[in-house]
Formats: C-alpha cells, sequence, structure tokens
C-alpha cells in the first residue's frame, strides 16, 4: 500500500538543541495511528514540521500520490493539499457563531475573490447542520463559539478539522480537559474519522491511547523509540526506561 | 431560508436612511437654496467631514475588521487628492492661459499654450517644465483613474512586501508611519514635481465654471461626498458581511489558525489593504476640491494617528461607530481650533481652546480606550439593551471563555 506521508530522515536544530533528530515517519491513507511521548520529545515540532510553521534543516517530506515535497509549501498550501491540525487548546474563533466557524472551515474555494462573492447554498447550510449534529452542537449553532465549554470548543475544533475534510488530521491531545463521557465521545470521533482517512494523535494519557486501539509510535529525544501496537511498546524496555527510568 | 442583505444588517438601512436625511436637510438649508441657514463654507465644512467618514470606514475596515493598525491610510487620501488637484489646476491654468494668448497677433501653437502652463505652474518653484507625472494631467478621464491606480499600486506593492514577511502589529504599524513620512518629505521638495511645499491650490474653482457660485459648487461637491460614503458604507457593509467578513474578522482574532485552515491570510491582508487605500483615495479626491488646497503637510504622520483616534473613539470594528467618531471628533475639532469655542478664565491662566484641544482630544483617546473600548457606537448597544456579559470571578469550566460564576448565577 502506498503511503500517504512519508517523514524521513528529518531533523531540525533550535538554538543547538536538537528538536528532531533524524525522524522517520509514515502513514497510510486511511489509518490511526498513536504518538506518546515524554515531554519535550519533540511531539508539537513533529505537527509544526508536517504543517510548514517549522521548516526542518534535513530531511524530506513526501506527500500524497504524487509524491508531493510538503518543504516547498506554506502552512495554507499544506492545509489546502490536504493536511488539517487541531491544537492542544481549543482554538476557535470566540467572537463568531459556531455556524460561522464551520461555514469558514467548510472544503471550497479559499481564494479572496471567490471568497469575497461566496453566499452559502442549500447543500452547504445542510452540511454544516450535519456536522453541528456529528459535534454535538445542533442547539448551539447561532451562539458565539466563545460562550461554549471547553469541552464543546476541542469538539467544534474537531467539527471544523472534519469540514476541511482533509486527508491526514494531525490532532494535539484532544482529551486535556474533558470529562469522561466527553473523552468517550471524542475517541468515537476519531475512530470513525480515521475509516476514511490518516489521523495522527498526539497524546499524554496512556488510557485515551488505549482506547483509540491503534498503532503507537512512541517518540524520544526527537526520534522514534519504538512502534507497534501499545502492548508491544509498552514491553519494550527502552520505553521502560524513558518513561519510569527518570 | 437565507435572509436578505439588508435583514441581516438592519443598521446599513438606517445609515443610509440618516445619510439620506441629512443630505436633504443640509441642501434645504444651504445659500444655494436661498434659505442661508447654512454658509457655503461650513457647507464646505460639512462636505469635507463626510469624505472623513468615508476614510474613516476605510481605517475600520483595515483596523476594526482585519486587525492591521495601518498608520499610513491618510498617505493614500492625501494621493487622491493629489491625483484629482493636478487636473484641476492644470485645466483651470490652460483656461486662463489659453483666454490671455488669445488676443495675441499669431495663434500660439498647442506647444507654446503648454509651456505657457508650465511657467504658471511651476514658476513657484522656478521651473517650467512638465515633469513627466504630469503627462495625463490634461485629461479628466485619465486623472480620475490615477485616483484609484496610484495609491492602489502603492498599497499593492508596500503591502506585498510588508505582509509576504509577515510583519505584523505594532511593526507594520512603524512601518506604515515610515511609508507616509517619507512620501510627506519626498513632496516637500521642490523637484519632486508637485510644486513642494506650496502643494496644489485653487482647487475649489472648477475648470470652466467661473459663472457658477461657489454656494452651488459646494452643494454639488457635498452631494458627491454624501453620495460616495452611502456607497461606501454599502460597500464595507457587504465585504464584511460574508464568508470574507469571518475570514478578516478571523486574521484578527488568529492569524495562525486562519492559515491553518488554508486561507492564504497574506493575499486577504493585501486584499483588504488595497482595497482599504482605494477607498481612502476616493474620499481625498472629493476632500481637496472642497478644502480648495493640498500640500504635503496634509500626509505627515500625524494625520493618519487621527484618523486611528477618530475611530477608535467612534467604536472600532462596527462601520457606523467609525462614522459617528469621524463626524464628531473632527467637527469638534473645528469647532474648538476655530476660536468658536468659548476661552476659560482662571485667573491665573486662560484656557484658551485653540491651544488646548490636542491636550483635551489625547485625554479622551486615552479615557475611551481604557473605560469604554467600544467607543461611542457602544452607546448603541446600550439603547438596543445587548449587553455584554460581565466577567469577574473564577471561571466556572477549565477555560477562560466559559461562563463565570455571576454570570451563571443570572
Amino acid at each position: 500500500m502506498s503511503q500517504l506521508l512519508e517523514v524521513s530522515g528529518v531533523s531540525v536544530t533550535f538554538d543547538g538543541f536538537r528538536a528532531i533528530n533524524n525522524l522517520s515517519f509514515s502513514i497510510g491513507s486511511a489509518e490511526l495511528r498513536a504518538i506518546i511521548g515524554p515531554n519535550g520529545a519533540g511531539k508539537t515540532t513533529f505537527m509544526d514540521i508536517v504543517t510548514g510553521k517549522t521548516r526542518p534543516d534535513e530531511g524530506s517530506i513526501r506527500w500524497g500520490d504524487m509524491s508531493q515535497s510538503l518543504l516547498k509549501m506554506n502552512e495554507s498550501q499544506i492545509a489546502r493539499a490536504g493536511v488539517g491540525r487541531k491544537f492542544q487548546r481549543p482554538t476557535v474563533f470566540e467572537d463568531q457563531s459556531v455556524y460561522d466557524n464551520l461555514a469558514m472551515a467548510l472544503k471550497k474555494d479559499r481564494a479572496p475573490w471567490s471568497v469575497l462573492f461566496f453566499r452559502p447554498k442549500p447543500e452547504d447550510r445542510t452540511r454544516i447542520e450535519e456536522l453541528a449534529a456529528e459535534i454535538g452542537l445542533s442547539d448551539q449553532l447561532y451562539r458565539k463559539s466563545g460562550e461554549l465549554s471547553h469541552g464543546q470548543k476541542q469538539w467544534l475544533e474537531i467539527g471544523m478539522l472534519l469540514a476541511q475534510e482533509p486527508r491526514l488530521l494531525l490532532v494535539d491531545e484532544p482529551a486535556a480537559g474533558m470529562t469522561l463521557a466527553e473523552r468517550e465521545h471524542t475517541t468515537d470521533l476519531l475512530k470513525e474519522a480515521a475509516k476514511t482517512r490518516a489521523v495522527v494523535v498526539v497524546e499524554h494519557d496512556m488510557e485515551f491511547v488505549r482506547r483509540l486501539e491503534c498503532k503507537v509510535t512512541v517518540l524520544h529525544e526527537g526520534s522514534v523509540l519504538a512502534e507497534g501496537s501499545l502492548d508491544h511498546v509498552t514491553k519494550n524496555q527502552d520505553v521502560i526506561d524513558v518513561y519510569l527510568g527518570r | 431560508m437565507e435572509k436578505s442583505f439588508f435583514a441581516r444588517n438592519p443598521s446599513v438601512l438606517i445609515f443610509i436612511g440618516c445619510l439620506a436625511l441629512f443630505t436633504i436637510g443640509v441642501t434645504a438649508m444651504s445659500e444655494a437654496m436661498g434659505t442661508d441657514v447654512i454658509s457655503t463654507s461650513f457647507l464646505k465644512t460639512l462636505g469635507k467631514t463626510l469624505c472623513l467618514c468615508l476614510v474613516a470606514i476605510a481605517m475600520d475596515l483595515i483596523w476594526g475588521f482585519a486587525g492591521i493598525l495601518s498608520l499610513g491610510h491618510m498617505a493614500f487620501f492625501g494621493l487622491g487628492g493629489y491625483m484629482v488637484g493636478m487636473w484641476l489646476m492644470y485645466a483651470r491654468t490652460e483656461m486662463i492661459v489659453v483666454a490671455s494668448m488669445a488676443n495675441a497677433e499669431i495663434p500660439p501653437t498647442a506647444q507654446e499654450v503648454v509651456d505657457a502652463i508650465g511657467t504658471q505652474i511651476f514658476g513657484v518653484v522656478g521651473s517650467s517644465d512638465f515633469p513627466v507625472i504630469w503627462a495625463f494631467a490634461d485629461s479628466l478621464f485619465q486623472q480620475l483613474l490615477l485616483v484609484v491606480a496610484v495609491p492602489g499600486l502603492l498599497a499593492l506593492v508596500f503591502g506585498w512586501l510588508a505582509f509576504r514577511s509577515r510583519v505584523t502589529g505594532v511593526y507594520l504599524s512603524i512601518l506604515t508611519q515610515a511609508m507616509t513620512l517619507a512620501l510627506a518629505l519626498y513632496l516637500f521638495q521642490n523637484d519632486s514635481g508637485l510644486r513642494g511645499n506650496n502643494g496644489l491650490s485653487g482647487l475649489q474653482n472648477l475648470p470652466g465654471a467661473d459663472a457658477i457660485p461657489q454656494a452651488q459648487i459646494s452643494l454639488w461637491f457635498f452631494w458627491a461626498s454624501a453620495f460616495a460614503l452611502g456607497l461606501g458604507y454599502l460597500l464595507a457593509a457587504w465585504v464584511v458581511s460574508g464568508k470574507f467578513g469571518s475570514v478578516i474578522r478571523g486574521i484578527r482574532d488568529d492569524e495562525a489558525r486562519v492559515r491553518f485552515l488554508g486561507y492564504s491570510v497574506e493575499g486577504y491582508k493585501l486584499f483588504v489593504f488595497t482595497l482599504t487605500a482605494v477607498i481612502a483615495a476616493i474620499a481625498g479626491a472629493l476632500y481637496y476640491p472642497q478644502a480648495g488646497i493640498i500640500n504635503p503637510a496634509e500626509i505627515a504622520p500625524i494625520a493618519s494617528i487621527y484618523l486611528a483616534v477618530w475611530v477608535a473613539i467612534g467604536g472600532r470594528g462596527r462601520l457606523y461607530g467609525a462614522v459617528i467618531g469621524a463626524a464628531f471628533v473632527s467637527l469638534l475639532s473645528t469647532w474648538f481650533t476655530g476660536g468658536q469655542a468659548p476661552s476659560i478664565p482662571l485667573g491665573f491662566y486662560t484656557i484658551n481652546w485653540v491651544d488646548w484641544w490636542q491636550v483635551l482630544l489625547g485625554i479622551s483617546f486615552v479615557l475611551v480606550t481604557l473605560f469604554a473600548p467600544k467607543g461611542i457606537g457602544g452607546l448603541v448597544d446600550h439603547l438596543t439593551g445587548r449587553v455584554s456579559p460581565e466577567r469577574y470571578g473564577a471561571d466556572l469550566g477549565p477555560d477562560s471563555g466559559s461562563l463565570q460564576e455571576q454570570e451563571a448565577e443570572k
């Protein structure tokens, strides 16, 4: 099976500190993957590199069927190519309604002129209502998103990502600050999403990762320490040393 | 069901209605209509104020909606004025020159006429040749195109350079100040081709309209200004009402997030920057024929700062706020600096408002920023009962956006 994203031999250094060291990673086009690792392992930097926020010093990133290089594209071009990203803290546009947030994320032409003349068609409204139902915000559609609870904002952001219809979804600590019920809902959403696209979840919480039931990549000091099922990697001596040894 | 544009934005209809009433009222009281309640000079002040309201709308678009504090938009305003001023001066001088040469025994050649116009216009800076930038000054149509094209192009190039390097926030503000300062300094030079610090003058006299009294011409310009303001308001309201408005407000609140949604933030900023520059230029092109004179001091950095102050006092992020702010502050400024405000004798010192007005303006700017960040436009929220929640106490949820203790109790 050809891979959707192939990161090979990537390194990045911040002021002499090697945040990512010769990292290689690949994911198929419909796969759920969890990335775990202690603080400072380079999980967020990895996401920054894939989404174009940080330029790596060396290495290559190949994307899609045509094996395009992502290194030549800027953030918005990468996002349009089909990489969606969810941040650690929920970042929604608090001053705007849930509807407007979703409408902005909906997969449409992003050029200023066509956005200026864009008027929503009935099918766009239906799609937004479907998405709102999926993330459980149907009743809140016309509320300002700043008034939502923390968990609802997390979902709204996931909903915005789904509206973008990305081929690869990067999710940074989705379960932070969520209640148990909200976590279960979130796992379901992610598993459902992974049936049609690649999903990468960065997470600290082992319990949450276990519930995802997927392949796990363990990062440590900027490179891959182990890869495999959760049970497999937790038996790995290196992983035990890194997680428990200090 | 999608509601119509006006149903979604009731303030647009109210604004257009108020503007129409105001225009009709002022017209009825003007000298040209024979009622004489409003003097021609005050009518000009009102017309100029409408132009300032238009440029304030541009400022509100770029600052209040897109979050880019540009402190250089009066440069575009001034450039618009210069462009229209060039034609006004050229055409009027041409008429005078042709009339004076008509009595000569040998009819003057076209070149002699042009040379004579050059001597008339540039004699004041010790030159008589037309600089290249005056190439189109003989054609009203071409010069009107330049009103839009020159400031638009300047904004496009400046914005492209600035936004491409991701200059944001206060650094961008400083850069725009530098732009307007550099332009002013350049125009102050005699060999810049726009008559140095003399500027362009006599712009209130329309060529070929010597028989028409100023009262009538002022009224025309007043109408044109009101019409442009109405159109500008409609355009701005339309731009911010749809998804485009969502995106630029998104850029204001969280630029990086918009980028990760796949929108090219730089492209949007450049679009808004150029659009607002063009609106400012049109406002300037209507303003300076009413002012009668334009010189480089008009585009000094302070002018753009005043513009920001008007919008802040009026209430940024709402279009009518910008209009109210510009009208209120600039009319008040005319009153105070025109010597009409009574001085206050304190015995040991007399507060002379011509000197103290700027202090008063500065203090009110600080007070508005501290205590009424919504500005004068925020009063409308009071009247319509749209109260923003008072956020005190600890957050109920884990995030700062969630309801807070005292709100939840209400």
